[in-house]
């Protein structure tokens, strides 16, 4: 178990060390970055601040690890995030009830997984295609629910869910905390990791002994389609109603590169969501950072794009094997100097 | 009939077919004004697709070209309001920058063997960055030489305009289609999209060819910003959001496979003008909402991706049976 544990930290060092620096680096723009402080009955403070405005991404990084671990990708989550956003509102204002209006959401996230599903496991189109159709249609969908207005809504219990609070957390910090350990535990107490695993890194091969590939993609897509419907929920409730077009706008993107940044390759097969989610709080910790450390707002992408190059030049194949010939050749060298 | 015509055809088919039933509703589509209109209006997102073609066909993405149009633009405006440079210059300027910058991430994408989407990706957050350093207004520009460019016109037949950036965009598809089919850089194109390890077999420099695609990309992104700077006559840093899926959409509707190594300039051409030609209708009909244009973009995304898949399912029985 210890040993388990050991190797699980050696794998993720590079993404822990990551967020450790940035972390310190925002204790150094702003000394009071680590303050907690209990308002409320919650927890308040940049930390929290953190936790809380990454959830969305969080939670869609937990779906498009499983995605891309089968060597596929899902465009389409920001608009599914928009889609489910504008059920949610149009539900709850025409009078239906909490749960049959977080129920009819999260059914029609996974619907939009089943279509993706549909297309890349049956009928074989590559993912980054299959789920453009979707990442282009989704917002205007969004727009024919919404009927092309904000549609606002002052339901107390959905709200809650955006802007609540339990056990002195926000709310959406619990949703993906549970939902990121459910999924966890989902894919590494059964054989589903492995399977999906195998499926990235071979699918043909899988298929040839005896996996069912196309019911595992089909899984893993609705998967992706459910985490974005708990996010479109959750930025909904956030801003009290839903914005078809900028709800989720470039956050399949922000949920790739948490995944990438995560130590995950886009290639598929070996996964790992907990780095994904620690990928993440690193982009999240970046954004709050800039704008905490009172840059001007314009450099915030400037910054975001260079903090994203370094660490993904770090782990790039190439650096990486350049790293091991040098670590290797000055081994040589000193045990050489040894003799 | 070789059947890699086939989804080139059958584009040509749709929007001659398409063209027709919206005449048949609104016989005054059918004229050159509009036709003259669709190439104008058309212009930039047209010059951006030539070069994600190409990235296309060579089995990579480009998601950077949309930032790239609106740092153009913002840094023309920037220039020419706060500079004496004449415009011809700050447009040698910009080309140079964009092209730099394309081919800079081609040398990432080669040279540390990154996979294009996040390289790119990376590149779109830059590019929009850099816009928004320039300047996060909105910048008009009011420069005579502008004047000019923006009213030279070609009177077609009918009392259409074929404007100046209509007639850039036609050219740069002639480039386009001459440079696919007719040189080496070409063939080096088509070949790296059939597998880059056979490519580098073959003898086909790969490094300097992935170099050059993206810096041909960069470069007619800078056009393009410099197309649609004439056109919008401002620059902002929040335009030209979300381009490059309209690129990649028009590359697929043209009949581009998007594994690489097959595919047309010339269907790029048609794909930008069906949607070109949805837009219109839905225009000239009035009562439909613009969100339809997504929505049936989006639909006929699939139509195409699943007509390829048939093309490319028959012609294996075929080869399977010859």
């Amino acid at each position: 178990m210890k040993s388990s544990l050991n190797a699980l930290l050696t794998r993720l060092a590079p993404q822990i060390i990551a967020l450790a620096v940035i972390l310190l680096l925002n204790f150094i723009m702003f000394p009071q970055f680590f303050n907690v402080v209990i308002q409320n009955g919650r927890l308040y403070g940049s930390l929290i601040d953190v936790l809380n405005r990454g959830a969305p991404v969080a939670l869609l990084a937990i779906g498009m690890t499983l995605v891309i671990a089968t060597k596929g990708i899902d465009l389409s989550v920001g608009a599914v995030i928009a889609i489910c956003g504008a059920v949610a509102a149009s539900s709850i204002v025409s009078g239906h009830s909490l749960a049959s209006t977080l129920l009819v959401t999260i059914g029609v996230g996974l619907l939009c997984g089943v279509w993706n599903g549909f297309l890349v496991a049956l009928l074989n189109i590559q993912p980054i295609i299959a789920t453009l159709v979707l990442m282009v249609a989704g917002r205007g969908i969004a727009q024919l629910v919404t009927e092309g207005v904000i549609m606002t809504f002052n339901d107390e219990g959905l709200i809650a869910l955006g802007s609540g609070a339990f056990a002195f957390l926000p709310m959406p910090v619990i949703i993906w905390l549970v939902v990121g350990a459910l999924v966890i535990l989902l894919v590494r107490r059964t054989a589903l990791g492995m399977l999906i695993e195998a499926t990235g890194i071979n699918r043909r091969a899988s298929t040839l002994s005896g996996v069912r590939t196309p019911v595992l993609l089909m899984a893993v897509y609705m998967l992706s389609g459910l985490c974005a419907s708990i996010a479109g929920i959750i930025v909904a409730a956030d801003i009290k109603g839903a914005d078809a077009n900028n709800a989720g706008l470039w956050l399949e993107l922000d949920a790739i590169l948490a995944v990438v940044v995560g130590g995950n390759s886009l290639l598929g097969g070996r996964f790992s969501i907990l780095g994904s989610l620690i990928g993440a709080m690193i982009i999240q910790a970046v954004n709050t950072g800039i704008l905490l450390s009172g840059f001007p707002p314009e450099f915030n992408l400037i910054i975001k794009a260079v903090i994203v190059i370094v660490i993904l030049v770090i782990q790039s194949p190439a650096v990486q094997s350049a790293a091991v010939v040098l670590s290797r050749r000055s081994s040589r060298v000193t045990e050489g100097q040894v003799q | 009939m070789n059947s890699k015509y086939l989804p080139l055809l059958a584009t040509v088919v749709i929007f001659v077919l398409s063209y027709a039933i919206c005449t048949l509703q609104y016989p005054n589509i059918l004229s050159t004004r509009v036709i003259g209109n669709l190439l104008t209006d058309n212009a930039f997102l047209g010059i951006a697709a030539v070069g994600m073609t190409f990235v296309i066909i060579s089995g990579g993405i480009d998601l950077s070209i949309g930032s790239v149009i609106a740092f153009t633009g913002v840094f023309l405006a920037v220039v020419l309001q706060n500079t004496t440079i004449h415009p011809l210059v700050a447009f040698a300027l910009v080309l140079i920058i964009t092209t730099v910058f394309g081919a800079v991430m081609g040398a990432i994408i080669h040279y540390l063997e990154m996979p294009a989407f996040i390289v790119t990706l990376a590149g779109m957050f830059l590019a929009r960055g850099m816009a928004f350093v320039l300047s996060i207004d909105s910048i008009p520009i009011n420069h005579d030489y502008y004047t000019t460019l923006t009213s030279l016109y070609y009177k077609l037949p009918g009392g259409g305009r074929l404007t100046l950036i209509g007639g850039i965009m036609l050219l740069v598809f002639v480039g386009g289609i001459f440079l696919a089919h007719r040189t080496r850089f070409g063939t080096n194109v088509y070949a790296l999209g059939g597998g880059s390890q056979t490519a580098q077999l073959m003898g086909v420099a790969v490094g300097r060819t992935t170099i050059q695609i993206y810096a041909l990309s960069g470069f007619l992104a800078g056009l393009s910003g410099i197309v649609f700077s004439l056109y919008t006559s401002a620059g902002y840093s929040l335009a030209a959001v979300g381009v490059e899926l309209d690129a990649i959409a028009a590359v697929v509707i043209g009949g581009t496979l998007l594994t690489g190594g097959a595919g047309f300039v010339a269907g790029t051409f048609i794909g930008i003008l069906i949607q070109g030609l949805i837009q219109t209708y839905i225009t000239f009909d009035g009562t439909l909402s613009s969100w339809w244009t997504k929505i049936l973009i989006g639909l006929l995304l699939f139509a195409f991706i699943l007509m390829q898949k048939v093309i490319l399912f028959l012609s294996s029985m075929n080869k399977r049976y010859a």
